[in-house]
Order: C-alpha cells, then sequence, then structure tokens
C-alpha cells in the first residue's frame, strides 16, 4: 500500500445514540486507500474490531513497521483491490485512537470524559460512519466488510442503510453473543472496573492507567481468540527455562507470551475503551426488536452478502455463521457462505490463507464487475 | 471431480432438460452445485432464484467466481438448515452416485422442495451391460473412472430408480433419458445414458 496518513473531520451535528444520550460534536479519524471514481461508486468500508482502528493498510512513513491491521487483504493487487476500490477504514466513536472517546476532552467541562461518555452500540457506530460516507460523498458503498465486531457492523449496515450498501462480506461473525461470549466480556471488564487505578473511569484525572486490568482483559481475550490447537500448535507445554522453578512466576512460554501481549496493549489501548467495545458487543442483537426472529431483522436488508467463517473458530462458530445465512436464505437474499477449515481459531480472519483469501478476491471481482 | 465437473465433459446434456421442467421464476436449491454453472443457466434461463450446495472449497470458489450463490455444507449430512417446502424445486444433477445417503437426500430434497429434479449416469445402457458380460467393470463417458479411483459410490439403473421411487411414496412426474444428448424414445435403460426425473412426494 506504501506510507499513508490517517485524516480528521468534525461533526457539529448532534450524535444521538441508542441509549438516549447525545454527543453534540464528535471528531473522526479515517484513513482512504485508492481513489474515488468519476460515479462514486467504488468505495469500501473496512469496519475494525475490538483492539484495532482506522489504520487498516499501508504504514505511516514515520512509523515504517507499522502495517495496517488488513494489509494482507486490502491494497494494490491484493484481495480487495485499491487500484479498483476506494477504501475508508475509521476509528469509531468512543474509540481511543483519535476518534472521539472516553479520553477525549468533553468541550463542556474542559475535562476528559471519562466514566460520562455514553455507552455506544454497533447501531451508533454505524450511525457515526453514516455521517462520515455523507462528507466523503459517498451516497452508497460497493462493499462494507469486517471480521468479527467489524462483521456485525457489516450487518448493521444492511438494516440500518439497506440502500446504502451493496455488499456485505460478513467475516467470523455470529448475529448476537452467546451468555459465553458475554461472561468472558463480563470477567474482562471486571478485571478493569476492579483495578485500584480505575477510579470509577476517571483515572485520567489521577495520572493513572488500571494498567493491571487491561493485562488481565486482553489476556482473557486472547485465549478466546486462538483455538486449542493452535495454541498448542504454537506453544506447546514449553519451558522458559531448562526446567520448571516452582513458582509461581513464568514457567510456561504461554504464560510469557500472554504477559507480553497484556503489556503491550496496556500500553496503547484505553481501558474506558475497552469497556465500551466490549458492551458493544454484548449488546448488538439485530433480532431482539423482531421478536427474536433473525429473519425479520434482516428483511429490510438488500444487499448481496459473503459470509465466511472458520471451523477452530469457537468464539463465532460456524453454526453461528449459518444463523446469519438461514435468516438471509429465509429472506432470499443473495448470499454465499464458506466454512474455511483453518486452524488457527477467531483470528484467522485476519490471517493470510489462501482459501480465504482467494474467495475474498472472486467475490470482489464480482462486486467491481457489478459496479 | 463431482458429477457436474463430469457432466461438464459430457456437454451437460441434462442442463436443458432439467432448465425445462423448472418454472420461470422459482426458487431452485442445486445439490452438489459443483462450479455452480447451472444455477447461472437456470437464472438466465428461467429466472430462477438458485442456491448451491457443495463441501468442496474449490467448487465454492468456483462458484463465487460464476456469481451463483453457494452454501459450503455437507450433503451428507442433510439439509437441517432448511425449513420445510423452502424451495420450489430442490436439484440433484449427477451426484446422486456419488453421495452415501442415497435414501436420506432424496427424502430430503422432498422435505425441502415441493417438487425434485435428479439426473444420473444410467448403469443399464448396453455398451455397460456389453463390458460387464465380457468381464470388466465399465468405463463410459458418463462414467470415466476406472474402479479404482471412482468417487461414485453408488451404481444403478433407470429400472432401479423407478423401483426405488414406488418403494419410497415417491411419485414420479416426468422422465427423459438422454443418449449423447438427445432424447432416448424407446427402452430408456437401454439405450439412454443419461436420465433426468422430476418428481414429488406421493400425497
Amino acid at each position: 500500500m506504501g506510507a499513508v496518513r490517517p485524516q480528521t473531520l468534525s461533526f457539529t451535528e448532534p450524535l444521538r445514540f441508542r441509549s438516549g444520550a447525545v454527543l453534540n460534536s464528535y471528531d473522526l479519524v479515517y484513513e482512504t486507500y485508492g481513489t474515488l471514481n468519476a460515479a462514486r461508486s467504488n468505495a469500501v468500508l473496512a469496519c475494525h474490531a475490538l483492539n484495532a482502528a482506522h489504520h487498516v493498510a499501508g504504514y505511516y512513513a514515520d512509523d515504517p513497521e507499522n502495517l495496517g491491521w488488513w494489509d494482507n487483504m486490502i491494497g494494490p493487487g491484493k484481495p480487495v483491490d485499491t487500484d479498483k476500490f476506494f477504501v475508508v477504514g475509521v476509528n469509531n466513536v468512543g474509540g481511543c485512537f483519535g476518534s472521539t472517546g472516553p479520553k477525549s476532552v468533553d468541550p463542556r467541562s474542559g475535562k476528559r470524559y471519562g466514566s460520562s461518555f455514553p455507552v455506544v452500540t454497533v447501531e451508533d457506530w454505524v450511525n457515526a460512519q453514516a455521517r462520515l460516507a455523507d462528507r466523503l460523498g459517498i451516497a452508497s458503498f460497493a462493499a462494507v466488510m469486517g471480521g468479527s465486531l467489524g462483521a456485525m457492523q457489516a450487518l448493521q449496515w444492511t438494516i440500518s442503510y439497506p440502500d446504502r450498501i451493496r455488499n456485505a462480506i460478513v467475516v467470523a461473525a455470529a448475529p448476537k453473543l452467546s451468555a459465553q461470549n458475554i461472561a468472558f466480556n463480563e470477567v474482562a471488564r471486571q478485571a478493569i472496573t476492579t483495578d485500584p487505578d480505575f477510579h470509577g473511569g476517571d483515572y485520567y484525572e489521577h495520572g493513572v492507567v488500571p494498567r493491571r486490568g487491561l493485562r488481565l482483559a486482553r489476556m482473557i481475550g486472547h485465549i478466546t481468540y486462538l483455538s486449542d490447537d493452535a495454541m498448542m500448535e504454537k506453544f506447546g507445554r514449553a519451558l522458559r527455562g531448562d526446567s520448571i522453578q516452582f513458582h509461581f512466576d513464568v514457567d510456561f512460554e504461554i504464560e510469557s507470551y500472554l504477559r507480553h501481549q497484556g503489556d503491550k496493549f496496556s500500553e496503547y489501548f484505553d481501558a474506558n475503551t475497552y469497556l465500551l467495545i466490549t458492551r458493544a458487543l454484548d449488546y448488538f442483537d439485530p433480532a431482539a426488536a423482531h421478536d427474536n426472529d433473525l429473519s425479520s431483522a434482516l428483511a429490510a436488508a438488500r444487499a448481496r452478502f459473503l459470509v465466511v467463517s472458520f471451523t477452530s473458530d469457537w468464539r463465532f462458530a460456524p453454526s453461528r455463521a449459518r444463523e446469519i445465512v438461514k435468516a438471509l436464505l429465509d429472506n432470499r437474499r443473495d448470499v454465499s457462505y464458506a466454512e474455511i477449515d483453518a486452524p488457527h481459531g477467531h483470528d484467522a480472519f485476519l490471517l493470510d490463507d489462501a482459501r480465504y483469501h482467494a474467495l475474498v478476491r472472486a467475490y470482489f471481482d464480482g462486486v467491481f464487475e457489478r459496479l | 471431480m463431482t458429477g457436474q465437473e463430469e457432466g461438464a465433459l459430457s456437454g451437460r446434456s441434462d442442463f436443458q432438460a432439467i432448465a425445462a421442467w423448472v418454472r420461470p421464476d422459482s426458487t431452485v436449491l442445486d445439490l452438489g452445485c459443483g462450479d455452480g454453472l447451472l444455477l447461472k443457466y437456470l437464472k438466465q434461463t428461467r429466472n430462477a432464484r438458485g442456491y448451491g450446495i457443495d463441501i468442496a472449497d474449490a467448487n465454492v470458489l468456483a462458484c463465487v467466481k460464476n456469481g451463483a450463490n453457494v452454501i459450503q455444507s455437507d450433503l451428507e449430512r442433510g439439509l437441517a438448515g432448511f425449513d420445510a417446502g423452502s424451495f420450489d424445486c430442490v436439484i440433484l444433477s449427477q451426484t446422486l452416485q456419488a453421495v452415501r445417503h442415497t435414501e436420506q437426500i432424496l427424502l430430503e430434497m422432498l422435505r425441502v422442495g415441493r417438487e425434485a429434479i435428479v439426473s444420473f449416469p444410467n448403469f443399464g445402457r448396453w455398451d455397460l451391460r456389453l463390458q460387464i458380460a465380457l468381464g470388466r467393470m465399465p468405463v463410459s463417458a458418463e462414467l470415466p473412472y476406472e474402479w479404482y479411483n471412482t468417487p461414485n459410490v453408488h451404481l444403478f439403473t433407470i429400472a432401479d430408480f423407478e423401483s426405488f421411487c414406488s418403494g419410497h411414496g415417491i411419485r414420479i412426474l416426468e422422465r427423459v433419458a438422454l443418449n449423447r444428448g438427445r432424447p432416448v424414445r424407446t427402452l430408456a435403460n437401454f439405450f439412454g445414458s443419461l436420465a433426468v426425473y422430476r418428481f414429488e412426494k406421493r400425497r
């Protein structure tokens, strides 16, 4: 992709959240790749999941190591070819990478939002994304795509703005979280909110960060992203040293790996954003407003769909993706569904799997033909 | 190689016969859809809204390349994700001989579809009978495999299929036997290389 640079747009039209809360003004940080064609018909929105943001592809001139989170998928000659498509990545509202979120300063109080930042939902994100599309002159997206929580946004787009999305690429997704999914999120949130440095979410005022909570949240999350097999394959029972040490510090490689992941994460991610995003996951349930009938929830959708799951994903298993497919079939939507036999677990959606990428490439060839 | 790729080798002579029986604007489910070209053909000729089912990664990719809807799924596990009577027509084109749970799949077709169409290579054709009589397992354009590499696990004749139907509450609505793509008028089980049936549940 080459060097890219993030941009910021400020919005002054109030954004009303599903909770009823209102954000009077806000910024969205975004990046774009490729060129919007004259007909403005080739725009693709790539939605981020839990810990990523607007930096989807390419690198920064002053930070060449910092590759976008979907750089293997999006770029010149890649499955989503930026020589053909104009791809947009945006940091969602409530995020911590430049878009207005809990660590931003509330213009009303002059203090950081912290605990007063509204609980945000997938619907709210999609509404904010639509405003960004307005400002970029994109009446309708050729495609909205995402994995995991990003896929939920793509799905929500087909419901909230059926006339503004022509294709939805829904990868490693579920139509709502299971009790087990929510349980894992709750453990992560408890780790953060019970950290003595959390201060009810207003830790900025105290000049501290609930680092220990964030580390634990990341560690538990990370376990759910990998499959048992992938973890065993990568780490097995390998030891850091020559033998077990009869202590509670690091003995096994997997412990060291999780601690490293937790440490890294706690340095760059905002704890309040983590709470918000896990809650957005919990609350996502488009069927809820339709007597828990997903088919009825998706009746408004007009897009074509590509749904992809991975066999070893136990967080959002293939059976969850098939619920989405079933609802689309009930509505006679155009849908293709692939179940990729990949060993990596939930994280497979971010990895370079030849079958997965060939499929997305073929699908986008079709999107391009229909532009 | 699946049934439909095999069909490509024999000129996909069943496509036209199948399309003739698919009503305009109807919904079709194509089991073992291969590369999706039958679905594409039915969309072009009958404006059918179709979905294919296939288990093979290569076929799912081919369907997406051909612009056909495909659901990656294992036919042998039945059609659990599909509601009863949810399709106008369920098609099994040159695949029946390659499935293990033949009986279950035929009954599933009639649960999900209001009617069903199957095509299969006729093992009762005279030249195949002759090869057997001469002591060798038969090889033909429709059955191009040797005994040791064939994906076909159930070899059967037009007479076998009709006997199956009468024993399983299946009413045959129409039948066409083809020989090199042309309809066979008499002694279908002797001269037909490919058989195509439209059938429904006996009420």
